[in-house]
């Protein structure tokens, strides 16, 4: 069997796990945007020792690999009695591990806004959270809007992990392929093009997004 | 009389962070009244703006607005907001709004206005300042003569009692300029109070009720436009002047060139 032949055999099966994927991928992220949340404000608005713990959140999520993180929730976790499924587990690491990176990209998409805004909104009578509601997030959230489908299409890939702890996904379907037919190289090259295929179609569709939400007349990048 | 004035502010002392700005400075302006702030660079009169509407809070001295101390402790901003109008030298405009959005929304969230009555006085304070047809806008798509004026409208929806105008027209080249002040003539006619940064001489005589010329954070010199253009005081105030008319005169030459 020719490789063509072994992908119009194979693709479809390993293809499926694409759904798993998705989820995983979705879950993630958006349960890494609810934890970002906290964690910006608390950076940017919070009092000392909240802003201390925002930060330190952030440093030891990002300097610590997201491997050893899903291990430590699924294997570690449950020596205090806190154990969960496969699924929640992948879920939770790459959440949480996502919401230091999208917390740093808002970070520095409200960073981004001059200050001028904010004291044309104080001149108006804005209170602090009218402000961020009307003048804040919608900006920052065009300035963020690339950098977060980076950090999507991050996950998409990133969510290959789940496959070491039985998730059955996309890489954890080109394994059963590769057991099966003893021909890795074609199974993983499955996998490969469906991620690609996955990552472009997000890239592309943000790209869309992108052109649609511009602010009219602006010139910047 | 204290109700005589909109505005009283009393030796007031302000700065950031650690830098002090201004150094004492006592402006009064009555009900109605139009008085342009004029002086060198760095001499505090954007911080003299910011400091009567506590975008600067003052290190000591006191201010009443509307009768009302705002300097004491507990004070309601958004009260004091409400009866001030701001425009900023760079217009500071809400880019991701359209230009209706920029006056409606202000109304709708802090005067709690309803929408068709915030959209009412959208379209009337745009027929105000001369903009009919742009509503549905982006400001980054105007002239920056008419994101000025769009800042001047959205304070003007607010129906402020006093109105504050931080250098409106120095970003602008002349053409655009004459565009903003005219507009701004027009709306000193109606007999708002107004406090006014600039350095356009014909605008400040034809506006001014009186002309405060500050330097180094104090006021050094304050009276009738006609005098204190022509006729100062203060040597200091005369050597501004002069600076300032032959720029003005520098200027058409530079540009031929």
């Amino acid at each position: 069997m020719g490789v063509f032949d072994f992908l119009v055999a194979y693709l479809p099966f390993i293809a499926q796990g694409s759904t798993v994927t998705l989820q995983l991928t979705l879950f993630s992220f958006a349960l890494g945007f609810v934890t970002a949340m906290p964690l910006v404000a608390a950076n940017l608005f919070g009092v000392l020792p909240a802003r201390l713990l925002s930060r330190s959140y952030v440093e030891v999520v990002r300097g610590t690999p997201l491997l050893v993180q899903l291990f430590l929730i699924y294997f570690g976790l449950p020596s205090i009695g806190i154990k969960f499924d496969a699924m929640t587990a992948s879920i939770l690491a790459l959440g949480l591990n996502s919401a230091a990176y999208q917390a740093e990209i808002f970070r520095s998409a409200i960073k981004g806004i001059p200050e001028s805004q904010f004291l044309a909104a104080e001149s108006l009578g804005f209170t602090k959270l009218q402000t961020f509601r009307y003048v804040v997030m919608p900006q920052a959230v065009r300035i963020a809007l690339p950098a977060l489908v980076n950090e999507f299409v991050t996950l998409i890939k990133e969510s290959a992990l789940a496959s070491i702890i039985g998730i059955v996904e996309i890489t954890r379907r080109a394994d059963y392929v590769a057991a099966y037919t003893f021909r890795a190289f074609e199974a993983y090259l499955a996998a490969a093009i469906i991620y690609f295929v996955l990552c472009y179609f997000f890239s592309y569709g943000a790209r869309y997004i992108e052109a649609k939400t511009r602010i009219p007349g602006y010139k910047g990048g | 009389m204290a109700e005589d004035y909109i505005l009283v502010m009393e030796d007031i002392v302000a700065g950031y962070e650690g830098h002090k700005v201004l150094r004492g400075v006592t402006i009064k302006v009555r009900r109605g009244e139009r008085v342009v702030v004029m002086g060198p660079s760095g001499s505090g009169k954007s911080t003299l703006l910011k400091t009567a509407v506590l975008l600067v809070k003052p290190w000591s001295g006191r201010i009443v607005l509307d009768g009302e101390e705002i300097t004491r402790k507990g004070v309601d901003l958004r009260k004091v907001r409400a009866k001030t109008g701001f425009v900023f030298q760079s217009y500071n405009l809400f880019p991701h709004m359209t230009v209706l959005e920029n006056i409606v929304l202000p109304q709708v969230i802090v005067k709690k206005v309803s929408r068709e009555k915030a959209v009412e006085k959208a379209h009337q304070v745009l027929r105000e300042v001369g903009l009919e047809g742009v509503e549905n806008k982006y400001p980054l798509q105007l002239s920056g003569g008419q994101q000025q004026r769009v800042a001047i409208a959205r304070a003007l929806a607010m129906e402020p009692k006093i109105f504050f105008l931080d250098e409106p027209t120095s970003a602008l080249d002349p053409e655009l300029k004459e565009e903003v002040l005219n507009t701004l003539e027009k709306i000193a006619r109606e007999g708002i109070a107004m406090l006014i940064v600039t350095h356009e001489l014909d605008f400040a005589e034809d506006v001014a009720d009186r002309i405060v010329f500050m330097e180094n954070g104090v006021v050094v010199e304050e009276g009738d436009p006609h005098k204190v253009l022509y006729n100062p005081e203060k040597e200091r105030t005369r050597e501004f002047l002069r600076s300032i008319r032959r720029r003005r005169l520098a200027a058409p030459q530079a540009s031929q060139e």
